[in-house]
Protein backbone atom coordinates (compact mmCIF):
# COMPACT_ATOMS: atom_id res chain seq x y z
CA UNK A 1 0.00 0.00 0.00
CA UNK A 2 0.99 3.40 -0.84
CA UNK A 3 2.57 5.42 2.32
CA UNK A 4 0.50 8.71 3.51
CA UNK A 5 1.33 12.30 2.16
CA UNK A 6 2.69 14.86 3.84
CA UNK A 7 3.43 18.57 3.09
CA UNK A 8 4.32 21.30 4.69
CA UNK A 9 4.38 24.97 3.65
CA UNK A 10 4.75 28.39 4.74
CA UNK A 11 3.16 31.87 3.93
CA UNK A 12 3.49 34.97 6.00
CA UNK A 13 5.93 33.02 9.03
CA UNK A 14 9.43 33.23 10.04
CA UNK A 15 10.20 29.82 9.33
CA UNK A 16 10.74 29.22 13.09
CA UNK A 17 7.58 26.65 12.46
CA UNK A 18 9.81 24.50 10.27
CA UNK A 19 12.44 24.42 12.79
CA UNK A 20 9.79 23.48 15.64
CA UNK A 21 9.43 20.53 13.27
CA UNK A 22 12.99 19.26 13.20
CA UNK A 23 12.97 19.66 17.18
CA UNK A 24 11.05 16.44 17.49
CA UNK A 25 14.60 14.85 17.61
CA UNK A 26 14.80 11.46 15.86
CA UNK A 27 10.86 11.03 15.74
CA UNK A 28 11.31 12.74 12.39
CA UNK A 29 13.12 9.87 10.64
CA UNK A 30 9.53 7.60 11.87
CA UNK A 31 7.41 10.28 10.13
CA UNK A 32 9.93 10.23 7.06
CA UNK A 33 9.65 6.85 7.08
CA UNK A 34 5.87 6.70 7.90
CA UNK A 35 5.02 9.29 5.26
CA UNK A 36 5.99 10.21 1.69
CA UNK A 37 7.06 13.94 1.36
CA UNK A 38 4.94 15.29 -1.59
CA UNK A 39 5.75 19.15 -1.01
CA UNK A 40 7.49 21.06 1.74
CA UNK A 41 9.39 24.15 -0.04
CA UNK A 42 11.79 24.63 2.96
CA UNK A 43 13.39 21.09 2.86
CA UNK A 44 13.22 20.05 -0.75
CA UNK A 45 12.67 21.23 -4.23
CA UNK A 46 8.60 21.18 -4.99
CA UNK A 47 7.16 23.45 -7.62
CA UNK A 48 3.18 25.07 -7.01
CA UNK A 49 2.72 23.07 -10.10
CA UNK A 50 3.19 19.69 -8.95
CA UNK A 51 1.10 20.45 -6.38
CA UNK A 52 -1.68 21.08 -9.00
CA UNK A 53 -1.29 18.21 -10.68
CA UNK A 54 -2.05 16.69 -7.46
CA UNK A 55 -5.96 15.06 -7.51
CA UNK A 56 -7.78 17.19 -4.93
CA UNK A 57 -7.58 15.35 -1.66
CA UNK A 58 -3.90 14.07 -2.34
CA UNK A 59 -2.38 15.34 0.62
CA UNK A 60 -3.25 13.15 3.42
CA UNK A 61 -1.47 16.06 6.38
CA UNK A 62 -0.88 19.33 5.40
CA UNK A 63 0.89 21.48 8.25
CA UNK A 64 0.57 25.05 7.19
CA UNK A 65 2.18 28.02 9.25
CA UNK A 66 2.52 31.72 8.49
CA UNK A 67 -0.55 34.64 8.12
CA UNK A 68 -2.43 35.29 4.78
CA UNK A 69 -0.82 38.80 3.76
CA UNK A 70 -0.48 38.52 0.18
CA UNK A 71 -2.08 36.81 -2.72
CA UNK A 72 0.46 34.34 -2.82
CA UNK A 73 -0.17 33.60 0.28
CA UNK A 74 -4.27 33.23 -0.35
CA UNK A 75 -3.51 31.86 -3.49
CA UNK A 76 -1.86 28.55 -1.66
CA UNK A 77 -3.65 27.92 0.96
CA UNK A 78 -6.23 27.57 -1.60
CA UNK A 79 -4.54 25.48 -3.43
CA UNK A 80 -3.40 23.25 -0.26
CA UNK A 81 -6.90 23.02 0.83
CA UNK A 82 -8.00 21.85 -2.12
CA UNK A 83 -5.35 18.99 -2.12
CA UNK A 84 -5.23 17.94 1.41
CA UNK A 85 -7.31 15.64 3.17
CA UNK A 86 -6.29 16.89 6.83
CA UNK A 87 -5.21 20.59 6.90
CA UNK A 88 -3.60 21.95 10.28
CA UNK A 89 -3.08 25.66 10.93
CA UNK A 90 0.40 24.90 12.24
CA UNK A 91 1.72 27.64 14.85
CA UNK A 92 0.59 31.10 15.44
CA UNK A 93 0.92 33.04 12.73
CA UNK A 94 -1.60 30.83 11.07
CA UNK A 95 -3.88 30.42 13.64
CA UNK A 96 -4.14 33.83 14.57
CA UNK A 97 -1.84 36.05 12.57
CA UNK A 98 0.93 36.75 15.03
CA UNK A 99 3.70 39.20 14.52
CA UNK A 100 2.76 39.72 11.16
CA UNK A 101 -0.80 40.64 12.33
CA UNK A 102 0.58 43.49 14.50
CA UNK A 103 0.30 45.03 11.02
CA UNK A 104 -2.89 45.45 11.28
CA UNK A 105 -2.01 48.34 13.43
CA UNK A 106 -1.32 50.34 11.18
CA UNK A 107 -1.35 50.79 7.18
CA UNK A 108 0.52 49.24 3.92
CA UNK A 109 1.96 52.51 2.98
CA UNK A 110 3.10 53.08 6.73
CA UNK A 111 4.36 49.78 6.81
CA UNK A 112 6.63 50.11 3.45
CA UNK A 113 7.84 53.37 4.44
CA UNK A 114 9.28 51.78 7.60
CA UNK A 115 10.52 48.78 6.10
CA UNK A 116 12.02 50.55 3.13
CA UNK A 117 12.65 53.95 3.92
CA UNK A 118 12.65 54.71 7.73
CA UNK A 119 14.49 52.09 9.00
CA UNK A 120 18.28 53.76 9.87
CA UNK A 121 19.81 50.63 8.44
CA UNK A 122 18.63 51.36 5.13
CA UNK A 123 19.96 54.05 2.09
CA UNK A 124 17.14 56.31 1.54
CA UNK A 125 18.98 58.13 -1.21
CA UNK A 126 18.39 54.78 -3.38
CA UNK A 127 14.25 54.80 -3.24
CA UNK A 128 13.90 51.34 -3.76
CA UNK A 129 10.37 50.38 -3.09
CA UNK A 130 9.46 46.57 -4.09
CA UNK A 131 7.64 47.05 -7.82
CA UNK A 132 4.44 45.06 -8.38
CA UNK A 133 5.57 44.74 -12.07
CA UNK A 134 9.22 44.84 -13.66
CA UNK A 135 10.45 44.95 -16.76
CA UNK A 136 13.16 42.41 -17.34
CA UNK A 137 14.88 40.84 -20.41
CA UNK A 138 13.04 38.40 -20.53
CA UNK A 139 10.01 39.86 -20.06
CA UNK A 140 7.45 41.07 -17.74
CA UNK A 141 7.62 39.74 -14.05
CA UNK A 142 5.40 40.90 -11.19
CA UNK A 143 5.39 39.76 -7.22
CA UNK A 144 2.03 39.08 -5.38
CA UNK A 145 0.25 41.63 -3.71
CA UNK A 146 0.61 42.82 -0.40
CA UNK A 147 -2.96 43.07 1.56
CA UNK A 148 -3.97 45.94 3.49
CA UNK A 149 -5.25 43.47 6.35
CA UNK A 150 -3.37 39.96 7.61
CA UNK A 151 -5.57 37.13 7.89
CA UNK A 152 -5.55 33.76 10.18
CA UNK A 153 -5.35 30.91 7.61
CA UNK A 154 -8.95 29.83 9.02
CA UNK A 155 -10.39 33.47 7.82
CA UNK A 156 -9.17 32.56 4.59
CA UNK A 157 -10.17 28.84 4.25
CA UNK A 158 -11.53 26.54 6.07
CA UNK A 159 -9.06 24.31 8.53
CA UNK A 160 -9.35 20.65 10.29
CA UNK A 161 -7.00 21.30 13.53
CA UNK A 162 -4.46 24.43 14.92
CA UNK A 163 -1.50 23.71 16.84
CA UNK A 164 -0.53 27.07 18.40
CA UNK A 165 2.66 28.02 19.81
CA UNK A 166 5.18 30.46 18.59
CA UNK A 167 6.40 28.16 17.68
CA UNK A 168 4.51 24.89 18.56
CA UNK A 169 6.52 23.37 21.80
CA UNK A 170 8.63 20.21 20.00
CA UNK A 171 6.74 18.01 23.31
CA UNK A 172 3.00 18.96 21.81
CA UNK A 173 3.94 18.92 18.20
CA UNK A 174 5.52 14.87 19.24
CA UNK A 175 2.59 13.87 20.67
CA UNK A 176 0.23 15.29 17.65
CA UNK A 177 2.50 13.20 15.07
CA UNK A 178 2.37 10.05 17.56
CA UNK A 179 -1.22 9.89 17.81
CA UNK A 180 -0.76 10.47 13.58
CA UNK A 181 1.62 7.76 12.80
CA UNK A 182 -0.07 5.12 15.38
CA UNK A 183 -3.37 5.52 13.57
CA UNK A 184 -5.33 7.44 17.36
CA UNK A 185 -8.00 9.00 16.47
CA UNK A 186 -8.02 13.00 16.92
CA UNK A 187 -10.81 14.95 17.98
CA UNK A 188 -13.54 15.72 15.77
CA UNK A 189 -11.77 18.60 12.74
CA UNK A 190 -13.43 21.46 12.57
CA UNK A 191 -10.66 24.45 13.52
CA UNK A 192 -9.70 22.13 16.68
CA UNK A 193 -7.37 22.89 18.84
CA UNK A 194 -4.76 20.04 19.47
CA UNK A 195 -1.34 19.97 20.98
CA UNK A 196 -2.34 22.41 24.36
CA UNK A 197 -3.80 22.49 27.04
CA UNK A 198 -7.25 23.70 28.06
CA UNK A 199 -6.67 26.33 31.03
CA UNK A 200 -5.00 29.57 31.68
CA UNK A 201 -1.11 29.36 31.40
CA UNK A 202 -0.81 30.69 35.29
CA UNK A 203 -2.57 27.08 36.39
CA UNK A 204 0.24 25.16 35.07
CA UNK A 205 3.35 27.86 35.98
CA UNK A 206 4.62 27.17 39.18
CA UNK A 207 5.35 30.65 40.30
CA UNK A 208 4.19 31.58 44.01
CA UNK A 209 0.73 33.90 43.69
CA UNK A 210 0.27 36.08 46.54
CA UNK A 211 -2.62 37.81 45.15
CA UNK A 212 -0.39 41.25 45.61
CA UNK A 213 -1.16 44.81 43.60
CA UNK A 214 0.91 46.74 42.03
CA UNK A 215 1.34 50.39 41.31
CA UNK A 216 3.15 50.59 38.09
CA UNK A 217 4.24 48.21 35.40
CA UNK A 218 7.59 47.34 33.83
CA UNK A 219 9.05 46.51 30.79
CA UNK A 220 11.39 43.37 30.58
CA UNK A 221 14.94 45.33 30.36
CA UNK A 222 13.87 47.59 33.54
CA UNK A 223 13.50 45.23 36.07
CA UNK A 224 15.12 41.63 37.06
CA UNK A 225 12.50 40.01 38.62
CA UNK A 226 12.67 38.52 41.72
CA UNK A 227 12.53 34.27 40.91
CA UNK A 228 10.30 32.13 42.54
CA UNK A 229 7.47 35.11 42.01
CA UNK A 230 4.48 35.32 39.96
CA UNK A 231 5.67 38.22 37.35
CA UNK A 232 2.66 40.04 37.02
CA UNK A 233 2.77 40.85 40.53
CA UNK A 234 5.88 42.44 40.28
CA UNK A 235 4.62 44.66 37.31
CA UNK A 236 5.70 42.91 34.52
CA UNK A 237 2.36 42.46 31.90
CA UNK A 238 2.63 38.83 32.45
CA UNK A 239 0.21 37.11 29.49
CA UNK A 240 -0.40 34.12 31.58
CA UNK A 241 -3.75 34.72 32.83
CA UNK A 242 -5.20 35.26 29.40
CA UNK A 243 -3.33 32.77 27.56
CA UNK A 244 -3.76 28.78 26.58
CA UNK A 245 -1.46 26.24 28.63
CA UNK A 246 0.61 24.00 27.05
CA UNK A 247 3.93 25.07 26.57
CA UNK A 248 4.65 24.20 30.37
CA UNK A 249 4.79 28.10 31.33
CA UNK A 250 8.08 27.76 30.26
CA UNK A 251 9.25 31.92 29.94
CA UNK A 252 7.75 32.72 33.43
CA UNK A 253 9.89 30.13 34.87
CA UNK A 254 13.00 31.99 33.44
CA UNK A 255 12.11 35.18 34.32
CA UNK A 256 10.51 36.09 30.98
CA UNK A 257 6.60 37.64 31.41
CA UNK A 258 5.06 35.29 28.75
CA UNK A 259 4.09 37.08 25.48
CA UNK A 260 1.01 34.86 24.94
CA UNK A 261 2.22 32.83 21.67
CA UNK A 262 -0.37 29.87 22.82
CA UNK A 263 -3.09 32.70 22.08
CA UNK A 264 -6.33 32.74 23.54
CA UNK A 265 -8.78 30.01 25.79
CA UNK A 266 -11.87 28.96 23.87
CA UNK A 267 -13.70 31.37 22.62
CA UNK A 268 -12.23 34.38 24.24
CA UNK A 269 -10.65 37.38 22.66
CA UNK A 270 -7.02 37.58 24.65
CA UNK A 271 -6.46 41.16 24.75
CA UNK A 272 -9.46 41.71 26.55
CA UNK A 273 -9.14 39.36 28.71
CA UNK A 274 -5.31 40.96 29.47
CA UNK A 275 -6.50 43.95 30.00
CA UNK A 276 -9.41 42.58 32.29
CA UNK A 277 -6.82 40.49 34.51
CA UNK A 278 -4.46 43.67 34.36
CA UNK A 279 -6.41 46.30 35.77
CA UNK A 280 -7.55 43.60 38.92
CA UNK A 281 -3.65 43.62 40.06
CA UNK A 282 -3.51 47.55 39.72
CA UNK A 283 -3.62 49.11 43.55
CA UNK A 284 -4.38 52.81 42.43
CA UNK A 285 -7.76 54.48 42.95
CA UNK A 286 -8.69 53.92 46.50
CA UNK A 287 -11.72 54.78 48.25
CA UNK A 288 -10.02 57.02 50.58
CA UNK A 289 -9.79 59.44 47.11
CA UNK A 290 -12.25 62.00 45.25
CA UNK A 291 -14.21 60.88 42.22
CA UNK A 292 -11.29 63.22 40.17
CA UNK A 293 -7.89 62.04 41.88
CA UNK A 294 -9.26 58.51 41.48
CA UNK A 295 -9.27 58.88 38.10
CA UNK A 296 -6.07 60.56 37.85
CA UNK A 297 -4.10 58.23 40.25
CA UNK A 298 -5.41 54.97 37.96
CA UNK A 299 -4.51 56.95 34.93
CA UNK A 300 -1.01 57.42 35.91
CA UNK A 301 -0.92 53.84 36.84
CA UNK A 302 -1.68 52.82 33.39
CA UNK A 303 0.66 55.16 31.57
CA UNK A 304 3.36 53.07 32.59
CA UNK A 305 1.67 49.90 30.54
CA UNK A 306 3.55 51.13 27.66
CA UNK A 307 1.77 49.81 24.25
CA UNK A 308 -1.23 48.32 25.77
CA UNK A 309 -2.48 46.88 22.26
CA UNK A 310 0.30 45.62 20.74
CA UNK A 311 1.14 44.30 24.21
CA UNK A 312 -1.47 42.34 24.71
CA UNK A 313 -2.34 41.40 20.99
CA UNK A 314 1.20 40.18 20.04
CA UNK A 315 0.16 37.36 18.59
CA UNK A 316 -3.63 37.16 18.44
CA UNK A 317 -4.40 40.84 16.51
CA UNK A 318 -5.64 39.04 13.37
CA UNK A 319 -8.41 36.43 14.89
CA UNK A 320 -9.31 39.21 17.54
CA UNK A 321 -12.60 40.49 17.85
CA UNK A 322 -11.57 43.83 16.31
CA UNK A 323 -8.73 42.14 14.09
CA UNK A 324 -7.53 45.41 13.07
CA UNK A 325 -7.55 48.87 13.75
CA UNK A 326 -9.34 51.54 11.67
CA UNK A 327 -6.77 53.97 9.73
CA UNK A 328 -7.70 57.16 8.20
CA UNK A 329 -7.28 55.54 4.88
CA UNK A 330 -8.71 52.06 6.11
CA UNK A 331 -10.18 50.31 2.97
CA UNK A 332 -9.57 47.04 4.23
CA UNK B 1 -27.89 62.17 4.61
CA UNK B 2 -24.69 62.60 7.24
CA UNK B 3 -26.66 65.47 9.33
CA UNK B 4 -29.14 63.18 9.89
CA UNK B 5 -27.43 60.11 11.50
CA UNK B 6 -28.62 58.74 14.65
CA UNK B 7 -25.74 56.72 16.42
CA UNK B 8 -26.41 53.69 18.02
CA UNK B 9 -24.95 53.74 21.51
CA UNK B 10 -24.96 50.38 23.21
CA UNK B 11 -25.31 51.44 27.27
CA UNK B 12 -24.50 49.23 30.01
CA UNK B 13 -26.68 50.36 32.78
CA UNK B 14 -25.90 49.10 36.48
CA UNK B 15 -29.00 47.49 37.82
CA UNK B 16 -28.62 49.76 40.97
CA UNK B 17 -28.44 52.75 39.92
CA UNK B 18 -28.18 54.04 36.37
CA UNK B 19 -30.73 51.64 35.04
CA UNK B 20 -33.21 53.07 37.46
CA UNK B 21 -31.99 56.73 36.77
CA UNK B 22 -32.71 55.84 32.69
CA UNK B 23 -36.20 54.48 34.16
CA UNK B 24 -36.62 57.78 36.20
CA UNK B 25 -35.64 59.89 33.26
CA UNK B 26 -38.52 57.48 31.29
CA UNK B 27 -40.86 58.05 33.93
CA UNK B 28 -40.44 62.03 34.53
CA UNK B 29 -41.01 62.23 30.87
CA UNK B 30 -37.24 63.46 30.11
CA UNK B 31 -36.53 64.29 26.54
CA UNK B 32 -33.29 63.15 25.37
CA UNK B 33 -31.72 61.43 22.06
CA UNK B 34 -33.50 58.00 21.38
CA UNK B 35 -30.25 56.48 20.66
CA UNK B 36 -29.06 54.59 23.31
CA UNK B 37 -29.99 50.83 23.20
CA UNK B 38 -29.89 50.60 27.54
CA UNK B 39 -28.76 46.66 28.45
CA UNK B 40 -29.06 46.18 32.02
CA UNK B 41 -25.90 44.79 34.14
CA UNK B 42 -25.50 43.87 37.93
CA UNK B 43 -22.57 46.57 38.28
CA UNK B 44 -20.61 48.09 36.40
CA UNK B 45 -17.85 45.46 36.95
CA UNK B 46 -19.79 43.22 35.66
CA UNK B 47 -18.69 44.81 32.37
CA UNK B 48 -15.97 42.77 30.42
CA UNK B 49 -13.93 44.63 28.08
CA UNK B 50 -14.90 41.86 25.64
CA UNK B 51 -19.17 43.40 25.62
CA UNK B 52 -17.54 46.79 24.72
CA UNK B 53 -15.60 45.34 21.96
CA UNK B 54 -18.21 43.08 20.62
CA UNK B 55 -20.83 46.22 20.46
CA UNK B 56 -18.11 47.97 18.64
CA UNK B 57 -17.62 45.21 16.38
CA UNK B 58 -21.01 44.46 15.91
CA UNK B 59 -22.10 47.75 14.83
CA UNK B 60 -22.50 49.90 17.50
CA UNK B 61 -21.25 53.68 17.42
CA UNK B 62 -20.46 54.29 20.85
CA UNK B 63 -20.43 52.31 24.15
CA UNK B 64 -21.59 53.98 27.02
CA UNK B 65 -20.91 52.55 30.84
CA UNK B 66 -22.95 54.35 33.74
CA UNK B 67 -22.89 53.00 36.99
CA UNK B 68 -22.92 54.31 40.50
CA UNK B 69 -20.81 56.81 42.10
CA UNK B 70 -17.97 56.34 43.55
CA UNK B 71 -18.51 55.29 46.98
CA UNK B 72 -22.03 54.33 46.46
CA UNK B 73 -21.14 50.77 44.75
CA UNK B 74 -23.50 47.82 46.01
CA UNK B 75 -20.34 45.64 45.64
CA UNK B 76 -17.90 48.48 47.10
CA UNK B 77 -15.84 48.85 44.71
CA UNK B 78 -17.20 47.46 41.66
CA UNK B 79 -16.93 50.84 39.93
CA UNK B 80 -13.73 51.47 41.13
CA UNK B 81 -12.67 48.14 39.13
CA UNK B 82 -14.41 49.08 36.19
CA UNK B 83 -12.61 52.62 36.06
CA UNK B 84 -9.03 50.86 36.34
CA UNK B 85 -10.10 48.38 33.52
CA UNK B 86 -12.11 51.91 31.34
CA UNK B 87 -9.11 53.69 31.90
CA UNK B 88 -6.57 50.72 29.75
CA UNK B 89 -9.23 50.16 27.36
CA UNK B 90 -9.48 53.84 26.05
CA UNK B 91 -5.98 53.82 25.82
CA UNK B 92 -5.97 50.68 24.27
CA UNK B 93 -8.84 51.63 21.42
CA UNK B 94 -6.91 54.61 21.06
CA UNK B 95 -4.17 51.93 19.35
CA UNK B 96 -7.25 51.35 17.65
CA UNK B 97 -8.19 54.51 16.29
CA UNK B 98 -11.41 54.88 17.82
CA UNK B 99 -12.17 58.03 19.15
CA UNK B 100 -12.27 58.65 23.02
CA UNK B 101 -15.73 60.14 22.73
CA UNK B 102 -17.28 56.54 21.15
CA UNK B 103 -16.46 54.76 25.09
CA UNK B 104 -17.77 56.74 28.14
CA UNK B 105 -17.92 55.96 31.71
CA UNK B 106 -20.64 58.00 33.49
CA UNK B 107 -21.97 57.98 37.23
CA UNK B 108 -25.70 58.25 37.23
CA UNK B 109 -27.26 57.73 40.78
CA UNK B 110 -31.07 56.16 40.97
CA UNK B 111 -31.98 59.61 41.32
CA UNK B 112 -30.07 61.34 38.44
CA UNK B 113 -32.58 60.22 35.69
CA UNK B 114 -31.67 64.09 34.30
CA UNK B 115 -28.13 63.55 34.30
CA UNK B 116 -27.95 60.41 32.24
CA UNK B 117 -30.42 61.89 29.66
CA UNK B 118 -28.14 64.52 29.70
CA UNK B 119 -24.73 62.44 28.98
CA UNK B 120 -27.12 60.42 26.06
CA UNK B 121 -27.54 63.95 24.57
CA UNK B 122 -24.02 65.32 25.28
CA UNK B 123 -22.22 61.63 23.88
CA UNK B 124 -25.13 61.53 20.87
CA UNK B 125 -23.70 64.97 19.16
CA UNK B 126 -20.27 63.98 19.48
CA UNK B 127 -21.13 60.75 18.05
CA UNK B 128 -22.80 62.62 15.61
CA UNK B 129 -19.67 64.97 15.18
CA UNK B 130 -17.84 61.88 14.53
CA UNK B 131 -20.12 60.29 12.36
CA UNK B 132 -20.57 56.49 12.09
CA UNK B 133 -18.09 53.91 12.91
CA UNK B 134 -19.79 50.73 11.48
CA UNK B 135 -16.89 48.81 12.10
CA UNK B 136 -17.47 45.32 9.98
CA UNK B 137 -18.63 47.16 7.04
CA UNK B 138 -15.87 49.84 7.04
CA UNK B 139 -12.91 48.60 8.80
CA UNK B 140 -12.87 44.95 7.67
CA UNK B 141 -14.55 45.66 4.47
CA UNK B 142 -17.74 43.19 4.68
CA UNK B 143 -21.16 44.26 3.15
CA UNK B 144 -23.26 45.90 5.48
CA UNK B 145 -25.16 43.40 6.54
CA UNK B 146 -24.38 43.24 10.49
CA UNK B 147 -25.86 47.06 10.79
CA UNK B 148 -29.26 46.01 9.14
CA UNK B 149 -29.62 43.71 11.24
CA UNK B 150 -29.09 45.12 14.32
CA UNK B 151 -31.17 47.95 13.65
CA UNK B 152 -33.75 45.79 13.17
CA UNK B 153 -33.26 43.59 16.04
CA UNK B 154 -32.61 46.46 18.50
CA UNK B 155 -33.64 49.73 16.66
CA UNK B 156 -37.45 48.92 15.16
S1 LIG C 1 0.89 35.81 35.49
FE1 LIG C 1 2.68 34.81 34.55
S2 LIG C 1 4.15 34.54 36.24
FE2 LIG C 1 2.16 34.94 37.16
S3 LIG C 1 1.28 32.90 37.53
FE3 LIG C 1 0.53 33.59 35.52
S4 LIG C 1 1.99 32.74 34.06
FE4 LIG C 1 2.97 32.62 36.08
S1 LIG D 1 5.20 31.09 28.40
FE1 LIG D 1 3.84 32.18 26.96
S2 LIG D 1 5.20 33.12 25.43
FE2 LIG D 1 6.39 31.53 26.55
S3 LIG D 1 6.17 29.67 25.26
FE3 LIG D 1 4.54 29.63 26.84
S4 LIG D 1 2.74 30.58 25.86
FE4 LIG D 1 4.56 31.11 24.63
S1 LIG E 1 -23.39 48.31 41.82
FE1 LIG E 1 -23.58 50.08 40.56
S2 LIG E 1 -21.56 50.23 39.80
FE2 LIG E 1 -21.34 48.56 41.17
Amino acid sequence: MAKPTFAMYWAASCGGCEISLLNVGELILDVDAAFDVVFWPCVADFKYQDVEGYPDGFIDLCLFNGAIRNSENEELAHLLRRKSKTLVAFGSCAYEGCAPGLANLTTNAATMRTVYTDSLTTDETRGNLPQPVSQVPEGEISIPVLYETVRSLDQVVPVDYIIPGCPPEARQIAAVLRAVLNGMPLPAPGGTIIGAGNVALCEECPLAKNVKQITRFYRPYEIVPDPGICLLEQGLVCMGPATRSGCGALCPQVGMRCEGCYGPLDGQDQGARMLAAVASVVAAGGSHLDEHAQAREIAAVMDTLVDPAGTFYRFSLAHSLLRRARVADSSA
Amino acid sequence: MENEFQPIIVGFLCNWCSYRAADLAGTARVHYAPTMRPIRVMCTARVEPEFVLKALREGADGVLIAGCHPGECHYVEGNIKALRRFTLLKAMLRQFGVEEERVQLVWAAASEGKQLAEAVDRMTEQLRALGPLRWRQRVLGEQPVARHALEVEVGG
